[in-house]
């Protein structure tokens, strides 16, 4: 079965700080949105496996998030969660027209 | 070819690791099922005693969870029971009625806790510290009850009475032999121990054998042969285990006071194995973790099919796991007819070893105070070292190099976690580790009780050669070998303006460095050149990128500053109302003497303090918190000078100050030292017509007592020699070092020399005026930037029907 996909409108890509997480609520959904160095955007749940910590809150290093509650390293790409600890959040595919950054979020 | 049927009885620490080699050897050869009796997965036993001492939560002592089970298709069958093995059919039945046929079955059902066949052993109230079960019900029982009693002063009574008094109970330990833990100690050492136990609040009764359990349906005595009685409302009784065999027994294997198996842990059935703590192994049983992991190892070799030496049984070691106390005992414990031994004896500081000696070689030890030499004597003993081997060097640093070289690579390192050398030495190869932490976030290595931290240490010298010198010479952290010296160094003779240089320059070996080196990069520049460098935000923790303390559920606290712990009416007044405003969740006076506002939205933060109109309190910097003060002279009939004026005084020069680790000051008015100064980083105790200032002082988690820097006569030498004293911390210390580790780190006697040199004085004091030109309020500054508002503040809300 294919699941529909909706583009979610969330913020000009000028306007999201770098290196800096954006707590973005859609809905009932938290994610945390990360503009990196390399100018790449990137969506992941902002909620660590470990304990529930805010990710967007994180410090950013390359594409990692450290997490502020337990320092639990998070790939901010595949959403997996970096030895010793195990685990991964999930991620959302994010897409940029014109300037502006959508999230791709499956159909209620 | 069609899988072959494991079964396993019992879900512990043993039957998992014996089965987790099994799958290491062959993953696909068997088809796994697993029967457990408690109704959780495979936990750490031996970390129960923490969970009881408020260290750790179950959840945390978790070694495999039930995602591991899914992933290595194991069938788990928790709070089940295996209740027959039909041998020759190979099948097995449980309590639940199910049937379940094995090709090969592994036995690992522990041990059951010893309880003495007293009468009124069943009444309620009456337990054993074996399992998940006995340590809810102890801490349970402590919420309602005073009086605990535990039966037994061997290793799992004390940390059974150690988790009481911390749940706090009243703990009287009753001990039937005349010293504490006879079986692993010599009477000197067990003395020592019963000494620091006292001193820890635990009271002995030695020498008494109970007789009985006195009650009505809840203990409410204990009764001794002897004819005394004392109180309990609980009674816990660790008098020892043994081990659980009545399944096999009663299934037709033979058992002794074990099951009998033999080097490959077979037992005299066809295909059907045993191990752990309910085997027995060449008229031994063992009760230790690291003898069951060799063991687990050799049967995983057999049921794969694979060749392998068998286990030929373990020499132990035996360490207490309450805090404050070290203690180390390993092979034999006390003297025989023609054993010689080296004795140390430290009375006053509490300080006792001896080496046992047979024939020349080393045979045992016990340790007491001091045990780092533990795992060395152990291994000498394993690999049946000449005593000429210890003695010939002084210290265990020159030689451990050469003791884990000895070593075999399927050695385990940590007993608690199961790593081998071999594992510890690849993870250090492929991964480039050079500290015992990244062995420990990579291996597990060391997690659990830290016993194994030198031996880990000594591998990773052996392993990294003369790389390792220098790398453990405290590198910032794993992405780079430099150290915080040479870093500073580097940015001051290449001038280096902001992190991501540092690291380019210097060679990182990872591109924007980690959670460790950005926030410490980010510390050295602003110190070094405090003018012209720009305060990264993104190189910043949390809290001190938000100027507010983040909470477990995300929320915030909101602390404002009150000079001295001194507030007045109008303060309160807005700070109630904020708090009824926005709905904060709890008000809470701080240790620091002020007002702590918890529960607050992010997005509310820039409100209530723009609401407050008052400074930052900076409860969530690596800086100057509060400087703690008494009364004084205006009030108290003790007090000899204004303690509250030169709090204020101090509070307002060193504010917003950014310093390697929070600092906690205080003044005090007298000698009584109301405001704490022994514990503080700085604490100022006025007398009459002088001042004296401490130093150095923590009483957080590593307690250490402030010392006298100097004494002085005003106050302007006050704030001028904490100038000098923090600005030399700053420069000097490690980030995330606090001043009490620096203290002990650099010498007392140093800081002093250079606080007494006049022109390092002036000269300290200078740059620190220079650091506190450039500081503002951190509120404000939000408050008056639109663009930190909405970058660190704001979220993006997205209502849910735009989409």
């Amino acid at each position: 079965m294919e699941t529909l996909l909706n583009e979610v409108f969330v913020a000009k890509v000028e306007d999201l700080p770098e290196k800096i997480g954006k707590t973005t609520v859609v809905g009932e959904l938290e994610l945390a949105i990360f503009k990196l160095d390399n100018g790449r955007i990137h969506a992941i749940e902002n909620r660590c496996p470990h304990k529930g910590g805010v990710l967007a809150e994180g410090m950013v290093s390359g594409e990692h998030v450290f997490c502020p509650m337990h320092d639990w390293k998070i790939s901010v790409k595949d959403g997996k969660v970096q030895e010793p600890d195990e685990g991964c959040v999930q991620t959302f595919d994010v897409a940029i027209k014109n300037g502006e950054v959508y999230v791709l979020l499956p159909d209620k | 070819m069609a899988k072959q049927k494991l079964v396993l009885i019992g879900n512990g620490m043993a039957g998992i690791r014996a089965v987790e080699e099994v799958i290491k050897l062959s993953p696909e050869k068997f088809e796994i099922t697993v029967f457990g009796s408690e109704p959780y997965p495979n936990y750490n036993r031996i970390e129960l005693s923490k969970v009881l001492q408020g260290d750790t939560k179950i959840d945390d002592i978790t070694l495999n969870n039930w995602q591991w089970y899914e992933e290595n298709n194991i069938l788990l069958y928790p709070g089940e029971t295996v209740t027959v093995i039909d041998k020759d059919r190979q099948r097995i039945f449980t309590d639940k009625d199910r049937q379940v046929d094995f090709d090969k079955l592994i036995i690992a059902t522990g041990s059951v806790p010893f309880m003495l066949p007293l009468p009124g052993a069943d009444k309620e109230g009456v337990t054993a510290f074996r399992d998940i079960k006995d340590c809810e019900k102890m801490m349970e029982c402590a919420k309602e009850y005073k009086k605990a009693v535990v039966i037994g002063g061997g290793l799992l009574g004390l940390e059974a009475a150690r988790g009481l008094l911390n749940l706090g109970m009243e703990v009287d330990v009753v001990h039937i032999a005349d010293y504490l833990m006879e079986r692993q100690l010599d009477k000197t050492a067990g003395k020592m121990l019963q000494r620091e136990l006292e001193e820890q609040g635990m009271n002995f009764l030695l020498e008494k054998q109970s007789a009985e359990i006195t009650g009505k349906d809840r203990v409410e005595g204990l009764k001794f042969k002897d004819g005394e009685e004392i109180e309990a409302d609980l009674v816990v009784m660790a008098v020892g285990i043994r081990p659980n065999i009545s399944l096999a027994k009663e299934s037709g294997i033979p058992v002794n006071r074990g099951i009998i198996v033999n080097d490959h842990l077979e037992t005299q059935i066809p295909n059907i194995f045993a191990v752990g703590e309910c085997a027995e192994h060449r008229e031994m049983v063992y009760g230790l973790v690291s003898p069951l992991y060799q063991q687990g190892k050799e049967m995983a070799l057999k049921i794969c099919e694979l060749e392998g030496e068998g286990y030929e049984g373990s020499v132990l070691s035996t360490q207490l796991k309450v805090s404050g106390v070290d203690v180390f005992s390993t092979g034999k414990i006390n003297e025989e007819e023609g054993t010689k031994t080296i004795k140390v004896f430290d009375d006053w500081k509490g300080i006792y070893k001896k080496v046992l000696i047979d024939d020349g070689k080393i045979t045992g030890a016990v340790l007491f105070g001091d045990t780092k030499d533990g795992n060395r004597l152990l291994s000498l003993i394993n690999k049946g070292a000449a005593i000429e081997e210890y003695t010939d060097t002084d210290g265990a640093d020159e030689v451990g190099a050469d003791l884990v070289a000895g070593m075999p690579d399927e050695e385990i390192i940590c007993g608690c976690n199961g790593v081998t050398k071999g594992a510890i030495v690849e993870s250090i190869n492929r991964q480039g580790l050079s500290t015992v932490e990244e062995v420990k976030g990579c291996t597990n290595a060391s997690r659990s009780c830290g016993g194994c931290k030198s031996l880990v240490s000594e591998l990773l010298e052996h392993t990294l050669g003369d790389e390792f010198n220098q790398n453990i010479k405290e590198s910032i952290c794993a992405c780079t070998t430099l150290s915080k010296e040479e870093v500073v160094e580097e940015i001051k003779a290449k001038g280096l303006t902001h992190t991501k240089e540092v690291m380019n320059v210097l060679g990182w070996n990872s591109e924007e460095g980690c959670s460790k080196c950005k926030p410490a990069l980010n510390y050295y520049l602003g110190m070094l050149n405090p003018k012209e460098y720009q305060d990264e935000k993104q190189s910043r923790f949390v809290n001190e990128r938000l100027h507010a303390n983040i909470q477990k559920d995300g929320t915030y606290s909101v602390v404002p500053r009150m000079y001295g712990g001194v507030t007045n009416s109008n303060d309160l007044r807005k700070i109630a109302d904020v708090a009824d405003k926005y709905e904060v969740k709890l008000i809470k006076v701080t240790g620091g003497q002020r007002l702590d506002l918890l529960g607050v939205e992010k997005e509310d933060l820039p409100h209530i303090w723009s609401e407050l109109d008052m400074p930052s309190g900076s409860a969530y910097s690596k800086g100057l918190r509060t400087v703690k003060t008494c009364v004084g002279a205006d009030f108290c009939r003790f007090g000899t000078q204004d303690s509250i004026g030169l709090g204020v005084r101090l509070e307002k020069k060193f504010e917003g100050l950014n310093t390697p680790h929070k600092v906690k000051m205080s003044v005090s008015a007298c000698p009584r030292n109301c405001a704490e100064g022994s514990v503080k980083d700085i604490g100022v105790v006025g007398l009459d017509g002088e001042f004296e200032i401490y130093v150095g002082g923590n009483g957080g988690t590593h307690m250490r007592k402030a010392e006298l820097l100097c004494k002085v006569k005003t106050e302007e030498e006050v704030i001028d020699t904490s100038a000098a004293f923090l600005q030399y911390y700053r420069e000097d210390a490690t980030y995330l070092e606090r001043t009490s580790a620096w203290v002990e780190r650099v010498g007392f006697d140093k800081i002093k020399s250079v606080l007494s040199d006049k022109k390092k004085f002036m000269d300290l004091n200078h740059r620190m005026n220079e650091a506190l030109s450039v500081l503002k309020d951190p509120w404000k500054e939000a408050l008056e930037d639109q663009n930190i508002l909405k970058d660190l503040y704001q979220n993006v809300k997205v209502p849910s029907d735009s989409y």
